[in-house]
């Protein structure tokens, strides 16, 4: 096999930051917090690597819809071993805006364009949770997808994936190309060494913007409030069951 | 979103819960302390691999190495394999080629994650340098590679019983008997002593003074080589310290390293990058005492509020962080000059690592006193920055030598 791989990465809010709502209630505060590249998507691109250093994939192309500064993640993603990048420039009001399908939209035509055999994408972004941009991608490009992958083999005429689902494991074959997303235990992001944190430098990232691909990018959605979640209430002590089933009652549960 | 309490989606890349939960956060909020303010996008790329190896492979396992005082070879071989070993030793001899900014961003990163493990990498990195900058070409091919990735470690030796301050006056002697030196003295306080595959020593070979010294590299297992007790400190645990001993050492003359009588200015000149260094290792012990002091007075409540709401204790994490930010300057700036190859990059260098080891000693004790009783439980991490930092005062020059230095080069005859 000699796939070619197109990797998904995004820049998110570092996963270690305690975050804050917006004073305007539409978001969080990210300005001046601490990014980094969506957790989901080191792990795709470890496992692209991973694939290449079998043999099975021969290039892989990094991509990431953002602000200027998503170029910071592709440079990650090239000094962990990604060949090249493609830069989707969206100025940084309008990516708050994006939505999975306008990102879909924009991996599929890229993945058109780029002759891409395999698409590798994290399960979800850890700050929309939206788990939506890999489904939607395979069904654009009526690719099968194999979701949530703890594992990626090769197969005959393909790839066996097994999917971590909520009753268990499930192993899929599917037919190349194909849409995978990555799960958490798929594998262990390596860490990007200084050599190749150098060498990222002279990887090239090409600039495009949603226009050239042909996606509308018009919000879809409309987010009408972000805020915390309500503070815990304390709750009240019982004295026997026949107490509990009635204050489950006077509070209309049951 | 995933990243509030309560997700399903919470990763647990080595992430440490401690006693209290909130003593391990890396990552400040706050704009002015920000390490990363200044740096390109390469910097920050670089510092980022630091912290999160520091993070990772050295946090979770700090307290034990200090506790069993346990040498961690693989996680220095780790952090080699990154490239971490020979930071700034040029790629074209076999190292990473970086700069000593970049070098002290690294080590202030890692440092972090453990001050004791940091300063021996930095004193490893300060002997790779040396070799590839004064080895021939024979030397180099044989020590640069296995150097670098760590799987041979180095220990500087130049301190004596007799001779620490004034050090050129030191008397361990190395004389010619054929194609070798005859090696008879002893040396005090070796960092990684006896752990260590090759000890650059620095010897007598002439007359009395600096100009009568020669660096020589002295092999572990060489007969005539030996080592003292592993010694008992109050910090730095998880590297070994010995005295070395030599006794009629016999070692082949081409292990010497440079020219005969070259030995006091290699020494000297590898210490310019090693206080940088060592101040970059004070620089991270204090930010992370900040960090978890400003932790902790959000959530220590005492008559009734939290602890920030002081203005006392405002006042002092105000002063601590301005203290940081002056120090790292320094530091940097040093770090600059010396990659530029300045006249004045020794002395800055000297005034960085007086100015900064001081500064940060300070901020750290201040970081102790802020948690109260818990800083002076060895459950927190604040206590081990505290003593693992207080050598730096007096290690790589003592910062009386470093002012002789400075005063030196302000009264020369111009």
């Amino acid at each position: 096999m000699s796939l070619r791989v197109l990797v998904g990465v995004k820049r998110v809010v570092d996963y270690a930051v305690k975050v804050r709502v917006r004073p305007d209630h539409k978001w969080v505060v990210t300005d001046g917090v601490k990014h980094s590249m969506n957790p989901f998507d080191e792990i795709a691109v470890e496992e692209a690597v991973r694939l290449k250093e079998k043999k099975i994939v021969s290039e892989i192309v990094a991509v990431s819809c953002g602000p200027p500064q998503s170029q910071e993640t592709l440079r990650t993603a090239l000094a962990m071993g990604a060949d090249k990048a493609i830069h989707v420039e969206v100025p940084a009001k309008d990516a708050e805006l994006l939505s999975p399908i306008h990102v879909a939209g924009i991996i599929a035509k890229i993945a058109k364009d780029e002759k891409i055999d395999l698409v590798i994408l994290g399960k979800q972004a850890i700050d929309d949770d939206s788990n939506q941009t890999g489904q939607m991608v395979a069904g654009l490009l009526n690719w099968p997808q194999a979701t949530f992958a703890s594992e990626i083999v090769q197969a005959d005429g393909g790839l066996k994936v097994t999917r971590e689902i909520d009753g268990g494991l499930e192993v899929i074959q599917v037919k190349l190309p194909a849409v995978i997303t990555t799960d958490l235990r798929l594998n262990q992001p390596r860490y990007a060494t200084l050599p190749n944190i150098m060498k990222a430098k002279k990887k090239p990232i090409d600039k495009k913007s949603p226009a050239d691909l042909g996606v509308d990018t018009k919000p879809r959605l409309e987010v009408v409030s972000v805020d915390e979640p309500p503070v815990r209430q304390a709750g009240a002590k019982v004295a026997n069951v026949e107490e509990l089933v009635q204050k489950l009652k006077e509070a209309g549960r049951i | 979103m995933s990243f509030l309490k309560g997700s399903t989606t919470l990763l647990t890349y080595g992430s440490r819960v401690l006693v209290r939960g909130d003593g391990w956060k890396f990552t400040s909020r706050a704009f002015s302390v920000n390490a990363a303010l200044g740096l390109s996008e390469e910097q920050q790329q670089i510092q980022d691999v630091a912290l999160r190896f520091a993070k990772e492979e050295m946090a979770p396992n700090m307290e034990r190495w200090d506790r069993e005082e346990l040498f961690p070879v693989e996680t220095l071989q780790k952090a080699a394999e990154l490239g971490f070993g020979a930071v700034y030793v040029p790629a074209d001899v076999g190292g990473t080629g970086l700069s000593r900014l970049d070098a002290s961003v690294i080590f202030e990163a890692l440092s972090q994650g453990c001050v004791s493990t940091t300063a021996y990498l930095s004193i490893h990195n300060m002997c790779v340098w040396m070799v590839a900058k004064f080895g021939n070409d024979t030397q180099k091919k044989d020590w640069i590679s296995r150097l670098a990735s760590m799987k041979c470690l180095a220990s500087y030796c130049l301190t004596e019983p007799g001779a620490g301050s004034d050090a050129s006056n030191l008397s361990t002697s190395a004389r010619k008997d054929g194609n070798d030196f005859i090696l008879n003295g002893g040396k005090a306080f070796i960092s990684g002593g006896a752990e260590t595959d090759v000890n650059l020593v620095m010897c007598r070979t002439g007359k009395p003074g600096p100009k009568g010294i020669s660096c020589v590299m002295v092999e572990k297992g060489t007969k005539g080589l030996s080592f003292g007790k592993k010694e008992r400190k109050v910090g730095w645990n998880s590297q070994p310290t010995r005295a070395l001993i030599l006794e009629d050492c016999r070692v082949p003359q081409a292990n010497l390293l440079g020219h005969e009588g070259e030995g006091f200015s290699i020494a000297m000149q590898g210490l310019n990058g090693g206080r940088i260094n060592i101040a970059s290792c004070s620089l991270g012990a204090a930010q992370a005492s900040l960090d978890q002091s400003v932790n902790h007075l959000k959530v220590r409540k005492q008559f009734g509020v939290p602890l920030a709401n002081f203005q006392y204790l405002q006042f002092k994490l105000a002063e601590m962080a301005t203290s940081l930010v002056a120090s790292r300057l320094m530091v940097r700036q040093a770090a600059g000059s010396l990659d530029r190859g300045d006249a004045s990059a020794p002395t800055l260098a000297a005034m960085a690592k007086l100015h900064a080891t001081d500064a940060c000693f300070r901020i750290v004790d201040q970081a102790l006193q802020l948690h109260g009783g818990y800083g002076y439980l060895k459950d927190y991490p604040v206590q081990q920055y505290f003593r693992d930092i207080r050598v730096h005062q007096i290690l790589e020059g003592t910062n009386e030598v470093m002012r002789m230095i400075i005063s030196r080069d302000l009264l020369q005859e111009s």
